[in-house]
């Protein structure tokens, strides 16, 4: 290697002998390899792209402690060297201007105060202020729980995380919450992005994440788009469903959303529906598949069973709502068994003609796409993403889309079966690998089980009856409960929640600036959110620590730390941790609780949690690579052991010693030597696709199938029919909003939004809309106006040109833009069932400035 | 007359030497003038006029009275007088692609205001301005042509498929990914400028050029046939009478597409009559 | 230095005679209107307060009559291009107040060059510098008729390309560039090198101007020229001193108007006259000999 190195002299000194000799056209020998030396002292390694749920690989170039380059990698099997215009602005995304360096906390004359401004603090001081306000907190609690149960637990601390967090991150979050202050008031961000499709593979498959992969995007020859515009929000993915298009013979693709997109280009079969009739369409094209006899009976008899979900569900508004009031099984779902003649003639009334009335999308359409799936020949991959997720009826679409699939008998094969992209990159991961909901446990485990907790009980050496069994607060909840104040210490930590959470204005500010609260906002950058907190804790970012994702194929990847994180930023897991410390476990469980654990008495719950004799297993140890690259690790430094490989070696253990299986990862130092794994991975092996005999180990020889996520290896069948959404445009709010992403920039716009050339190409969110709607409203392309709802408005530039092209009635605005926050319109009607946010449906009006 | 000067040879002497300095100086005045004013004919690639303005420069120079009244009705502060630093003609309006694009207002309100007709009165509908033309003059350092997901200056355009389309093709290098390429389209490109300001890299791949300079022309001698045939709806000369061939049993020859058309009919069986015969064909057959 | 040429007590008689006030009434009031009119231009810009909207080339009074510099028109017209009938309007009312004002009434009241050539040739008088290079006042007609022809030949607005007099009312306007340094070279050149030579020696736009206002309306007479004491300080201001002469010094039957289309009705000989022989009034003071043949202005005089 030293023969590498060459001083600074050196360099000035061969450059001006290149530039003379280049100025007199002469090449001088092993001049180019000298020259080349500089570029090699660039170190690359391996890491994932920091944003959607794709998962593309990247190499990232550091130098003099900083990252300077980023390369799509080309080895890695997803996106083979490429990468979307944001992977191209990786680099860039760590140095904006205003990175925050320093814990600041709202003070007046030097002590904290919510209507104060910010101030630098240390560290100690930040912690010292923020735990005596949890200490405040969990003595209360710890008074309104006495003698209670388990399961009846109540908490007035929680949290809000995130599907972008580390695997490491979202497991200690967990652990310190669901163990330590003993709430469940822990939910991710992925409850406003992937909540209903887990609810739909929990209900239909008994296990989370999809059967397929990404391979199916070769081996298919139809691929049917059901709300999402991947053209746009999964750039790469885009392009080999693109390449197959191209390449294959009578290859297809549909496209179903609400307005015309990006994705439509490339559309065979493009249709615009009526926001929320996908229910009646899908249904619809199971009925067709009935009545045409389409169905595969074997597949049926051998692997399915047929039910029907509870209706009139309501809309997961608060309870005194007026909808929620009328409605007769509010947020029921238990599913009870049918017969196939009873699911027959519960869609029976769908026909063409109902689809096409409610849909509004031409006959001929509707009848093309009921074809393609009825097909036996044809392969079908159907994909989706927001349109289905963000959805009051978000699980009851994403079952009847497996009902189709189910139907026909084309799932879990190389091409064959329905696939739900994720948003963020360890949406699956973390969120929900790891169980960072309030009502999840690792590995697919609840906390509502009382087995299911004395195995977490029982991996974490904690006494039984530690975890609650109540299902914690979930997002929306959590920002209602803080105003009114039910919720009262709180900490957002890798989200952006006050950007991102619906109607901010009657529910997200007012609960954050509840004068009962006390906010923590861990970020890298000054987001509206933490404009809203009290305490604001500098986070260190992406490769700035140790990480590892897991993406929308079960394919998780680990990244080692390529530099240190600016100023006194700090990674979330070394705050979780370093927080863990200010408690002793007298202050946070009752008498007898510890009783049943005499050993922990005096200890800290970093001690019980952290330090617990299996965490910290793995000594302090310089991270290389194989190359002879050696690496930091910021958290190993601090704690003194290997805390991301403790962590990970815990949570393993939730995937071999329950009773659930098929969620297995491979060891820790395995994914640091690979481009990620698809789980299961048994023996070294992966999986491509679940539940199929061949293709996953736990599937028997002779079994053709097993769904062994359920007890009889069943999938199921939910009959669920349509029912109208919470709001629709009426004679004053007469038109739909649709919310969404765009190619350019990221969530919240948070890191791409401080890339300048990112920013240049979509500065600030405009409000797309069909021309003829602007004209009626006296409305030209550029000109500003107002999107108005019940709740809210902001100010816009009309666009009636570009990318998207809603039809008469609709209009879309995307989010990334902090100024011009469309969640002050946005209505915080849920799913009831995975109480995940509508953020595409809801009924405003625009008006000339 | 004046009665106190010299001579009348003095004075006439006099007035030669006025008229020659006075012809002398006009000369030198008028050819630096003119020198220059050649030069302030050429403008610099990179600035273009704001919509309706002459693509011939020398008319557009001829017309605009350098009153500004176009730039004040900018909305977007798009527009702007050069100075004589800008190396654009003194006082003429216009505007720089990468810096700040033309917004194409519905109105044209910079059109509107121009007193002199120097930006073309009759122009009333934005897509017909043609201030420059796209050019994705460098497919080497445009990422779209690596393959990425970029497609930032289809993204932006106006005139969206119209003046920029993508093209797909398959990526050979990766063997399952498509490449996604932005073509510009000079029969609705407005020139507006928005690719070019939105292109992200550090110097823009795409980039707006003046017509003259971005289009090639079609010798006047020749003309594309299929084209022609296009525009006229039919064949330009008569039709052929039908064609006639010799053909085996069973084939058929298609005149206008394919050719010939061969039998492909699966026979019964592999083999042929007569036994002898393939047996004398050996094996390496 | 000891200061004793007269040209350095110039005015001096007529502040004592008539107060400083008096003694400078012409030159405040034109001053108001020059930067009144710099004002009305940059009200727009700055306060949003749209009066006027344009520079002085081309404007748009209260966004509905257009105001166009008859120079400019006129190039634009022999360039051979056919032009809006906005501008025609615009040039024909500019021209029409011109030519009732007194045509460089443009120069000595509107033109924000006069400015900088009024304070350099009161540094001159100050500091009692000597010409040291004589121009030709007939430069200004060469300069006019080249402009005109390479209009003409060229097909483009050639002069606009450097005419500091538009680039400087446009920069004042729009914002600087670096037209100040050309406003300070001619300030050196009026100061140091050359009295008046800008505008008396070079600017075409002026000479254009004298044409229209060749008739006009309004003017200065020395209708009391019997009251001079040949102190000589009307012709030590006057930024085109030969035109004094034939009205102040003429035979009684010679109309005591100053007749000729270069004066600029600056006022400057009003104030500095202590014996008031100047005022300013019409034409047609003495009717019968306001016929031009008797105007001996154009004669060329040597300073």
């Amino acid at each position: 290697m030293s023969q590498h190195k060459m001083t600074r002299r050196d360099f000035v000194k061969t450059n001006a002998i290149a530039a003379t000799a280049t100025a007199a056209g002469i090449t001088i020998p092993g001049m180019k390899e000298v020259l080349a030396s500089s570029e090699e002292k660039i170190r690359w390694d391996k890491a994932p792209c920091r944003f959607c749920g794709t998962g593309c690989s990247v190499l990232v170039g550091t130098q003099n402690g900083k990252i300077v380059a980023t390369q799509g990698d080309p080895d890695a099997p997803v996106n083979r060297g490429l990468n979307c215009i944001k992977g191209y602005f990786l680099s860039k995304i760590m140095y904006g201007k205003d990175r925050l360096t320093k814990p600041l906390l709202r003070k007046t004359n030097g002590k904290y105060d919510k209507n104060g401004e910010f101030e630098e603090v240390s560290w100690d001081e930040a912690f010292d202020v923020m735990a005596e306000k949890w200490k405040t907190a969990l003595k209360k609690d710890m008074e309104a729980n006495k003698g209670k149960p388990a399961d009846q637990l109540t908490s007035t601390v929680g949290m809000f995380g995130s599907g972008q967090w580390t695997v490491f991150e979202g497991y200690a979050a967990s652990k310190l919450y669901k163990a330590g202050f003993r709430s469940n008031h822990i939910d991710p961000n992925a409850r406003h992005c992937m909540a209903s499709a887990v609810g739909a593979f929990i209900r239909g498959f008994g296990s989370d994440e999809p059967m397929g992969c990404y391979d199916d995007m070769e081996h298919a020859d139809a691929f049917v788009l059901w709300g999402s515009n991947m053209a746009e929000m999964h750039p790469i993915l885009w392009t080999r469903i693109t390449d197959t298009r191209l390449t294959k013979e009578g290859s297809e693709v549909h496209v179903l959303s609400t307005f015309e997109h990006r994705s439509f280009d490339l559309a065979d079969n493009g249709m615009v529906f009526t926001p929320q009739s996908d229910l009646a369409i899908l249904n619809y094209i199971a009925n067709y598949i009935i009545q045409n006899k389409a169905y595969n009976k074997d597949f049926l008899e051998k692997h399915v069973n047929f039910t029907k979900t509870p209706t009139d569900i309501g809309y997961g508004l608060r309870p005194e709502h007026e909808l929620e009031k009328k409605a007769k099984n509010a947020a029921k779902g238990k599913l009870s068994k049918i017969s196939f003649e009873e699911y027959a003639k519960s869609v029976e009334s769908y026909t063409l003609d109902y689809a096409h009335e409610m849909s509004g999308v031409p006959k001929e359409k509707l009848e093309r796409l009921a074809k393609l799936y009825a097909d036996p020949d044809r392969k079908i991959m159907s994909l989706w993403t927001m349109g289905f997720n963000q959805h009051t009826r978000g699980v009851w679409v994403n079952g009847l889309m497996y009902n189709v699939h189910l139907l026909t008998g084309k799932i879990s094969q190389p091409g064959n079966g329905p696939f739900s992209l994720t948003g963020q990159p360890s949406a699956c991961g973390t969120a929900r690998e790891v169980g960072t909901f309030a009502h999840r446990l690792p590995a697919d485990y609840v906390v509502k089980k009382k087995s299911h907790r004395d195995l977490a009980e029982k991996i974490w050496k904690l006494p039984e009856g530690t975890v609650p069994g109540k299902v914690g607060y979930h997002a929306v909840l959590q920002n209602r409960m803080l105003k009114d104040g039910k919720l009262n210490a709180y900490w957002v930590m890798c989200n952006n929640n006050m950007q991102a959470a619906a109607n901010m204005n009657e529910e997200g500010l007012p609960g954050y600036r509840n004068p009962d609260n006390f906010i923590v906002v861990s970020d890298p950058y000054p987001t509206v959110t933490a404009m809203a907190a009290d305490l604001i804790l500098p986070t260190a970012m992406w490769t700035e620590k140790e990480g590892a994702y897991g993406n929308a194929e079960r394919r998780t990847q680990f990244w080692r730390q390529q530099v240190n994180a600016p100023g006194e930023a700090k990674s979330d897991l070394w705050q979780l941790m370093e927080f863990s410390k200010r408690f002793k476990v007298e202050e946070v469980w009752p008498a007898d609780l510890i009783a049943k654990a005499p050993q922990y008495k005096g200890k800290t719950l970093f001690d019980v949690l952290y330090k617990n004799g299996f965490v910290d297993q793995f000594e302090k140890q310089q991270v290389t690579d194989d190359r002879g690259n050696q690496y930091a690790n910021d958290e190993m430094e601090a704690f003194g052991f290997y805390p991301q490989k403790g962590l990970f070696e815990e949570y393993r253990r939730f995937q071999f010693e329950g009773p659930k299986r098929g969620h297995e990862l491979a060891d820790f130092d395995t994914y640091h030597k690979t481009r990620g794994l698809r789980w299961p991975v048994i023996d070294g092996k992966e999986t491509l696709w679940r539940y199929a005999e061949g293709y996953d180990p736990f599937v028997g020889k002779g079994d053709g199938f097993k769904f062994y996520g359920k007890k009889d290896g069943k999938a199921n069948i939910i009959t669920a029919p349509y029912e109208a959404p919470p709001e629709s445009p009426d004679a004053e709010y007469d038109l739909w909003l649709s919310t969404g992403r765009v190619l350019e920039h990221w969530h919240s716009g948070t890191m791409t939004r401080r890339v300048p050339e990112l920013y240049r190409a979509f500065p600030d969110a405009v409000i797309f809309m069909h021309p003829d709607d602007a004209k009626k409203r006296g409305l030209r392309r550029g000109m500003s106006a107002k999107v108005v709802s019940r709740r809210g408005e902001i100010e816009a530039m009309i666009e009636t040109r570009g990318r998207n092209r809603p039809p008469e009635g609709l209009v879309f605005v995307p989010w990334f833009d902090a100024g011009r926050l469309i969640n002050k319109v946005t209505l915080d009607a849920t799913d009831p069932l995975s109480k995940e946010t509508d953020f595409k449906k809801c009924a405003v009006k625009i008006v000339k400035v | 007359m004046s009665i106190a000067g010299g001579t009348t040879l003095q004075q006439r002497r006099r007035f030669l030497e006025n008229i020659s300095r006075a012809a002398g100086g006009l000369a030198l005045f008028s050819m630096g003038l003119g020198v220059y004013s050649r030069q302030a004919q050429s403008l610099p690639a990179e600035a273009l006029r704001p919509p309706g303005a002459s693509i011939n420069e020398t008319e557009f120079q001829s017309a605009c009275v350098r009153c500004g009244l176009c730039v004040r009705d900018c909305p977007y502060d798009t527009l702007k007088l050069a100075t004589l630093v800008d190396s654009v003609a003194l006082g003429t309006p216009y505007f720089e692609a990468r810096k700040v694009p033309c917004e194409m207002c519905e109105d044209i309100p910079c059109v509107k205001a121009c007193p002199t007709g120097a930006l073309d009165h009759t122009l009333t509908n934005i897509d017909d301005a043609r201030m420059g033309l796209a050019v994705l003059v460098d497919q080497e350092t445009c990422i779209a042509f690596q393959g990425l997901r970029c497609e930032v200056c289809f993204n932006v355009c106006p005139l969206q498929h119209k003046a920029i389309s993508l093209d797909r093709s398959h990526n050979a290098r990766t063997g399952k990914h498509a490449l996604i390429i932005p073509v510009v389209h000079s029969d609705a490109c407005t020139g507006c400028g928005k690719c070019e300001r939105a292109c992200i890299l550090e110097e823009a791949a795409i980039k707006i050029m003046p017509l003259k300079l971005a289009k090639g022309q079609l010798g006047q001698h020749y003309r594309l046939g299929w084209k022609e045939k296009e525009k006229a709806g039919g064949s330009l000369v008569t039709p052929d009478i039908e064609h006639k061939y010799n053909l085996p049993e069973g084939e058929t020859y298609d005149y206008a597409g394919e050719g010939l058309k061969q039998n492909k009919a699966m026979p019964d069986t592999p083999f042929g009559k007569s036994a002898l015969e393939r047996l004398n064909q050996g094996l390496q057959k | 230095m000891k200061l004793t040429d007269t040209t350095n007590t110039t005015g001096m008689d007529a502040e004592r005679e008539k107060g400083w006030w008096l003694a400078h009434k012409w030159l405040l009031l034109r001053r108001i209107v020059q930067f009144s009119i710099i004002a009305l231009f940059l009200l727009g810009p700055l306060a949003g307060i749209w009066i006027i909207k344009g520079n002085m080339s081309s404007s748009l009074l209260l966004e509905s009559v257009p105001l166009s510099d008859p120079f400019v028109f006129l190039q634009t017209v022999l360039t051979g291009v056919s032009v809006q009938q906005t501008v025609l309007m615009g040039a024909i009312i500019i021209f029409v107040f011109y030519f009732l004002v007194g045509g460089r009434v443009y120069c000595g009241w509107v033109c924000p060059i006069n400015i900088v050539t009024d304070a350099a040739d009161w540094l001159r008088r100050k500091l009692n510098l000597k010409s040291k290079v004589a121009l030709s006042r007939n430069n200004r007609s060469i300069i006019l008729l080249a402009i005109l022809c390479l209009s003409v030949f060229t097909g483009m607005l050639v002069w606009e390309l450097i005419n500091p007099v538009t680039m400087f009312q446009r920069e004042l306007v729009f914002g600087m560039g670096i037209s100040w340094l050309l406003l300070l070279s001619i300030f050196f050149l009026d100061a140091f090198i050359s009295r008046r030579a800008w505008c008396g020696h070079l600017c075409p736009m002026g000479k254009f101007y004298s044409y229209i206002g060749k008739y006009s309306l309004i003017r200065v007479n020395a209708a009391q020229r019997d009251r001079c004491n040949d102190c000589m300080d009307c012709y030590t201001v006057c930024p085109e001193p030969q035109v004094i002469k034939p009205a102040l010094k003429g035979s009684a039957d010679q109309s005591p108007v100053i007749l000729s289309g270069e004066c600029t009705n600056c006022g400057q000989c009003i104030d500095v006259c202590a014996k008031d022989v100047f005022s300013l009034g019409h034409r047609f003071i003495n009717p019968e000999l306001h016929n031009s043949k008797s105007d001996t202005s154009q004669r060329e005089v040597s300073l």
